[in-house]
């Protein structure tokens, strides 16, 4: 017997009978827990954002559209990144102003390739407030799982209207079967005596820009 | 499951042989105090945990209680997205399975993502024994493997090692596994992170094939989730051409919706953060993004045993927090290494011997390592009551006879007895689970027992006890 077989048979043998008209059980769970924790503004959950990601040490940039681009260049050049990587569907807007020289993601990019560059700038799918946490998606302004992952420095782009105030109305925006990476802070252990240090392998310095909408 | 450690004795003489240690203790109780205390907090913040609790319960329930379609289910998903499902009935073919995998790629190496079902399964060293070497990757797994050793806890396995430990670790094996250490390294923790950052880099960046476990796997779209902190879960699925994912069959869920609950409960009551710094969505294989080909080896081993006991198959719903042990009295004073397998504290005493029976002394002797004081079910994020299936097991234990395994559990339970401070603990917590202290040890205590009653249960409510040590309100509910 082939252990699929075997496996679900003593799974079947475990359970017993159970009624007929299972065989597309319903899933009946009270879900009777918060949809979001508090009643909220936009502006606060916008501020509210901007407390968790800097509790989770990520260095945040209030800005406006017109003032991303210079932002972003200064970004960059205060990390003295000679080399900067973007997903294929950046806005040129964005980076205009970077005075280094910037590659896009193409398919044969290694990852030892990847890990010649300083920074990459991207955007996100959207922002959850209570949890300080950014959700990649793998669009084409965020690029492929690894391009966030080798360099030390991550800029990541939020409009405020990417933010939502909970990890439930995160999960209902999201599309499941699409890449994801959530992203809740620089990379962190607390291996060493529960001394929590930042940046292990991921990226050591995450900049968030929240851009306003206007 | 497979073996027990070699040479492992029976839980009594391991948490003596523990207690003699002082390092090991002290550090223990330094990080047993320090996350239950911030994770009291982390909890304390969401008003509707105890909601979130009972949504997590339930949706493990009905998992469970519909087990093999949701598995189909997967399976099909899995398959439609371009990853291929195989079945392991137990450990030595979940090993079969992902050494040929492995060796069908012509690779000699694998980095590897902490996983719990593959040190369950022992794969590293299945691995090894076929040429094939695994790399861990997470920091303490690297500080463990690097220094020989066992893990001591679930979350933080290399906590009964001190930083002046990790750093002649380092120093001295870093250059057998790979690139050594840098000169000069000091114990600063950020050193050694670092150190660890340059030794590991060079492997992820020439890797082939990664090996994982997952948090969760979602039955109606086929995706998997790995919950973690430092990176290298992310290097491990995301760089590798091949992945390949060993999971227990009790980790999927039924819908997306239901990683809402989940993703809010795990990482308060595991590492007491909001959120952990890194979390990995996959769905089979996608073009352009991470490995190309995907490999999920579903894991039995045990498990649908434990399913056919209907009062120990809660420990199925168990979600790896770990916060448990970091409330247990015993756990605080054996170590984790007394627990004898992967899984140490409370959830190993009630899921180690249903994986593995209990026909080892050491596996006969879990179910009495614990003063029944129910700190373990109040903080558990998907209320499993651990003190229930103790008692529960101890008195399999009891029916299944044996001289042996008899004075191995009776030995255990007068360990626990014997330790004022396990007791003094036990006994102020203990009203809750009332119910559940027989008035004499059943079968193999009985003997101890009769010469001497069993301590009172004082009729305190423990949450009040519970919120006083905490010194702070609104811990789990
Ligand atoms: S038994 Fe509960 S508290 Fe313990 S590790 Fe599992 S989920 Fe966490």
């Amino acid at each position: 017997m082939s252990d699929r077989q075997q496996v679900l048979d003593r799974i079947r043998q475990a359970l017993g009978s159970r009624p007929d008209g299972e065989a597309n059980p319903v899933h009946p769970v009270s879900r009777t827990y918060a949809h979001q924790h508090g009643d909220r503004t936009p502006a606060e959950t916008t501020a509210l954002l901007v407390q968790t990601l800097e509790e989770y040490k990520a260095t945040v940039h209030r800005t406006i559209p017109a003032r991303a681009a210079e932002l972003v260049a200064r970004l960059v050049a205060e990390r003295e990144s000679a080399y900067v990587i973007v997903p294929p569907g950046l806005p040129d807007d964005l980076l205009k102003l970077v005075g280094c020289s910037i590659e896009r993601e193409s398919a044969d990019l290694t990852a030892r390739r990847l890990d010649t560059f300083g920074s990459v700038i991207t955007g996100c799918a959207l922002a959850i407030a209570e949890t300080g946490t950014i959700v990649l998606d793998a669009e084409p302004d965020q690029g492929s799982r690894k391009l966030t992952l080798v360099p030390d420095h991550h800029i990541c782009i939020v409009y405020e209207q990417q933010i939502v105030g909970s990890v439930p109305q995160a999960v209902a925006r999201l599309s499941p079967t699409r890449p994801m990476t959530w992203i809740s802070g620089p990379s962190a252990s607390s291996d060493i005596e529960l001394n929590r240090v930042e940046g292990v392998h991921g990226p050591r310095h995450l900049d968030v820009l929240v851009v306003a909408t206007t | 499951m497979s073996g027990t450690y070699l040479g492992m004795p029976a839980f009594p003489e391991a948490a003596r042989q523990a207690l003699g240690d002082d390092t090991l203790r002290a550090n223990l109780r330094h990080a047993t105090h320090t996350i239950r205390d911030k994770r009291a907090r982390a909890v304390a913040e969401l008003d509707d945990w105890a909601e979130l609790r009972e949504a997590g319960k339930q949706i493990k329930d009905h998992t469970l209680q519909h087990l093999d379609i949701y598995l189909l289910q997967l399976e099909e998903a899995v398959t439609a997205a371009g990853g291929t499902v195989h079945w392991a009935a137990d450990a030595a073919q979940a090993n079969r399975i992902v050494t040929d995998l492995v060796k069908a790629t012509g690779e000699t190496e694998v980095v590897k993502v902490k996983s719990m079902a593959t040190q369950e399964i022992e794969l590293n060293e299945h691995l090894a024994a076929e040429g094939i070497t695994a790399y861990e990757t997470d920091l303490a797994e690297l500080i463990v493997q690097l220094g020989d050793d066992r893990p001591s806890h679930i979350l933080v396995p290399a906590i009964h090692r001190n930083r002046s430990e990790i750093r002649d670790i380092f120093r001295d094996r870093m250059g057998i596994w790979g690139r050594p250490a840098p000169e000069g390294l000091t114990d600063e923790p950020a050193e050694l992170a670092e150190a660890a950052r340059l030794h590991l880099r060079e492997k992820f960046l020439r890797a082939k094939v990664g090996i994982s476990g997952a948090n969760f796997m979602v039955a109606e779209t086929g995706t998997l989730v790995v919950v973690e902190s430092e990176g290298n879960g992310r290097m491990c699925l995301t760089l590798p051409d091949t992945l390949i994912s060993v999971v227990g069959i009790e980790k999927v869920v039924p819908t997306w919706r239901d990683l809402e609950v989940f993703l809010q409960t795990l990482p308060r009551s595991s590492t007491a953060e909001r959120m952990n710094p890194y979390t990995s969505m996959w769905t089979g294989t996608a073009d352009g993004d991470g490995p190309q080909n995907f490999h999920l080896v579903l894991l039995d081993n045990g498990r649908t045993d434990t399913l056919a006991d209907e009062v120990g198959r809660q420990a199925l719903r168990c979600i790896r927090c770990s916060a448990c042990l970091n409330v247990c009295p015993v756990y605080e004073r054996a170590g984790g290494h007394a627990y004898g397998s992967v899984y140490p504290g409370p959830i190993g005493a009630i899921l180690t011997p249903q994986l593995r029976g209990t026909t080892s002394e050491v596996d006969a002797s879990l179910p009495y390592a614990s003063s029944l004081c129910g700190a373990c079910y109040e903080v558990c994020p998907v209320a499993i009551d651990i003190p229930e299936v103790l008692v529960h097991l101890r008195e399999r234990v009891v029916d299944q006879g044996g001289h042996q395994l008899e004075r191995a559990a009776m030995s255990a339970a007068a360990w626990a007895f014997d330790h004022p401070a396990v007791l003094a603990a036990g006994q102020r917590m203990a009203s809750r689970t009332r119910r559940l202290h027989p008035s004499r040890l059943p079968g193999p205590g009985r003997a101890w027992s009769d010469s001497r009653d069993l301590p009172p249960v004082p009729d305190m409510p423990f949450r009040d006890w519970w919120q006083r040590q905490q010194g702070e309100k609104g811990d789990a509910q």
